[in-house]
């Protein structure tokens, strides 16, 4: 254990931590302020912002002070390390920085997008001058458009190049640069290329002022307006942590959460921008059923899940076979109660995973080992797209896989069907995209199909009974990354339409009482399925996940360390 | 309360005599002050008859109106301060990119629900670019709740229609300027 001193108290530093001074005084309750150092990138100490005193205590306690102030980022915290933060000296230097970054910002506050968790707002009222010396005229910055999803305020920028070093080590892709000198110093893209990485939406987030903003959400709310929860994004197997951002039950942003085991602090723009489908007017808002044109009333529900049920159970008694096809959209907990439900009705009911969509490759960041700013490359990706476009393979198949031997592919599925034909089909979709074109041929065979699902396509039109389901961020569940992480995530919004999750439904048909809660169904399902003990007797659940056992990871990608 | 606190101080009514006690007194001198007001100068005003102008129209807290900048533009640039500081949410606004070079933002809707709102002026308090202010104008009258939430043409008119009796409000004196007739007098 080292010791170091952070204003006068003494903290202890795990060996082979290899820890700045701004980590170590987060450590002790201390802010540094800063804008240049971020953990994921390379440390260049070009912002100022973090100038503290620094000392070495040698073994007799006298402590020697460096006559400079020294920044903290490109400081490594040692035994004996003294940090003072708070002496005359160090605020001075805090607050002339802060002058000078202001001297030439439009302050422009009012019409920009980062205002509210802006880093320059927020230090100068901890550390600026009360008073502004220099004259105070707002103006409108100049713009540039970098990128798809990009778009510059060139003269909201404080120079910390945080961008640049995120596109030279973390994309690889190198597009943006800073050019001129002195004042006039601006970020640019190399002429003739834009900013148009799969990660750009990362450079806005570590963006510390409204120098890059993005556009999707430009101008569409106030941030303080804004309520986060925890979440995941569902749209690849890597299973990015991500902040859910709503106003009035309608989501705005998604933000990259860290999470060590899955993203880092990182998330591709593919998942950031890509939950429109969700507010998509096609997207199916209430219950129907085939030949019935006339909308369904609200209290429709109850009269669907009643017929649910005796198709099931007649079914079952006419020994007819039932078939499940749980898609891999769905969360462990839905798969869970789906597959209690059907096995308690029908006992001799088959479970089969849905549709895994593959898209390509695996995407692998940085895309060509540029020199870092002051690091080498590494071996080992900063980040990896995946190239499985669906968030819970994995967990919905360990369900199965409890349930009976093995989970079954759709190629069964369509090969049973089209053997034996059904009594029952019941298939949970959530593909954000219409599918099923590979099923809807041998749907024939059945006498009764439920879809649950969000759009209209090949399915619904076959199904003699659609039901609206909820997508990620309007329910609460787990789900299984490929790096057999099991992440929770909490309900942001409330389901649009009169659409519900699989859980819910399968928590009414169960007869169950009380309101569906994922927490609770996650600690049965922890006690009733081996693979998923680890998640049981958690109260809290961990921000970084809960690391399964016995997990099918993906081929060739590296278990994460934990 | 208890009845034995020493900071509660009992007080006894008083015992009217017999003179008090036909009530007659009273009711003489009640009359007595709705005479005296019947012939003196009378307090209230006929109201839709007489209109009421308020004595300063400048400080005066009516209808909102959106000023329009030099070039006959709305001034607004759509940061919601005014919907922020709403203590009763009255305001809704959607933002969007400015269609004009000069300026980066503006707000493609605005709204107020006068109805909602309470007047207190904290719109007006929180603009930076002094776009929203409150008129003179009261009597405000609609015979439905649509008709009165007031979208941004129709507060854009109330501009129009107030603009020369009630000139800009706050612009001038903001940045610590002194207005000129102050500073003739400290001159004195």
């Amino acid at each position: 254990m080292a010791t170091i001193v952070v204003n006068g108290q003494e903290i202890q530093i795990p060996d082979g931590a290899r820890m700045n001074l701004i980590e170590a005084a987060r450590l002790a309750g201390v802010e540094i302020p800063h804008y240049c150092y971020h953990p994921g990138l390379s440390v260049v100490a070009s912002c100022r912002m973090c100038l503290v005193e620094v000392g070495q205590r040698d073994a007799d306690g006298n402590v020697r002070m460096l006559p400079k102030l020294v920044p903290a980022c490109a400081t490594p915290a040692q035994d004996g390390t003294v940090v003072v933060t708070n002496s005359e000296k160090v605020r001075s230097a805090e607050a002339l920085v802060e002058e000078l970054l202001l001297l030439d910002h439009p302050v422009d506050c009012p019409i920009c997008d980062q205002a509210g968790e802006c880093y320059l707002q927020d230090y100068y009222y901890k550390y600026g001058r009360r008073e502004r010396r220099a004259p105070a005229e707002p103006f409108t910055s100049r713009r540039k458009d970098v990128g798809q999803f990009v778009t510059l305020f060139i003269d909201r920028c404080v120079m910390c190049s945080r961008c640049v070093r995120f596109t030279r080590e973390v994309s690889g892709t190198g597009e943006l640069a800073v050019v001129k000198r002195g004042n006039r110093a601006i970020i640019d893209v190399f002429p003739g290329q834009e900013l148009n990485n799969p990660l750009s939406g990362n450079t806005v987030d570590i963006c510390p002022v409204g120098a890059l903003c993005s556009k999707p959400f430009l101008y569409k709310q106030r941030v303080w307006f804004l309520r986060t929860h925890r979440s995941i994004c569902t749209l690849c197997a890597t299973g990015c942590a991500v902040l859910v951002d709503q106003n009035m039950n309608r989501v705005y942003r998604l933000r990259p959460r860290f999470n060590p085991n899955a993203n880092d602090w990182w998330m591709c723009d593919y998942g950031r921008f890509g939950f429109d489908f969700v507010y998509d007017p096609r997207r199916l808002l209430r219950p129907g059923t085939r030949g019935d044109d006339s909308e369904p009333s609200a209290t429709d529900w109850e009269v669907v899940l009643e017929s649910l049920a005796t198709r099931v159970r007649r079914a079952a008694q006419e020994g007819k076979p039932v078939g499940v096809l749980l898609s891999p959209f769905l969360s462990c907990e839905d798969a869970y109660l789906a597959c209690t439900w059907f096995r308690e009705v029908a006992p001799a009911a088959r479970f089969y995973l849905g549709p895994v969509p593959v898209e390509g490759e695996d995407e692998r960041f940085p895309k060509r080992p540029l020199g870092a700013i002051g690091g080498g490359t590494e071996s080992r990706p900063r980040f990896v797209i995946s190239g499985e476009k669906c968030p819970n393979a994995r967990g919905v198949r360990l369900v199965i896989e409890h349930f009976q031997e093995r989970a079954q592919e759709v190629a069964d599925f369509v090969a049973d069907l089209d053997r034996d034909g059904a009594g029952f089909v019941y298939i949970a979709g959530g593909y954000p995209q219409p599918w099923g074109d590979e099923l809807a041929g041998v749907l024939e065979k059945a006498d009764y199909v439920v879809v649950h699902d969000l759009f209209p396509g090949p399915l619904t039109e076959k199904a003699d009974l659609v039901l609206p389901m909820a997508v990620w961020f309007e329910r609460a569940g787990s789900y299984v990354n490929r790096n057999g992480v099991l992440q929770c995530t909490e309900r942001a919004v409330v389901p649009r339409g009169e659409a519900r999750s699989v859980g819910r439904v399968m928590w009414s048909l169960l007869g169950r009482s009380g309101l569906y809660r994922a927490e609770d169904v996650l600690q049965e399902l922890a006690l009733a399925v081996p693979a998923f003990a680890p998640a049981g007797a958690i109260s809290d659940y961990p921000e970084h996940g809960i690391p399964l056992q016995s997990v099918h990871v993906a081929a060739g990608e590296e278990p994460a360390e934990v | 309360m208890k009845p034995d606190d020493p900071d509660v101080i009992w007080l006894e009514e008083p015992k009217l005599n017999l003179f008090e006690r036909l009530y007659l007194p009273a009711i003489i001198d009640g009359l007595g002050v709705t005479g005296r007001h019947a012939v003196t100068k009378k307090m209230t005003r006929q109201y839709p008859d007489e209109p009421y102008q308020p004595a300063d129209p400048l400080k005066y807290r009516g209808v909102h109106r959106l000023n329009r900048d030099e070039q006959g533009r709305v001034k607004c640039v759509a940061c919601f301060l005014c919907a922020t500081a709403c203590p009763a949410h009255c305001i809704d606004i959607v933002a969007a990119e400015a269609p004009w070079p000069d300026r980066e933002k503006y707000p493609e809707h605005f709204a107020i629900d006068e109805l909602r709102c309470i007047y207190c002026g904290m719109c007006e308090e929180a603009c930076p670019v002094d776009a929203i202010e409150l008129t003179s104008f009261y009597d405000l009258t609609g015979l439905t709740r649509e008709e009165m939430v007031f979208d941004k043409e129709k507060l854009l008119s109330v501009f129009d229609m107030t603009k020369d009796r009630e000139p800009l409000r706050t612009a001038g004196f903001r940045l610590s300027q002194v207005p000129p007739e102050e500073k003739e007098e400290e001159e004195k």
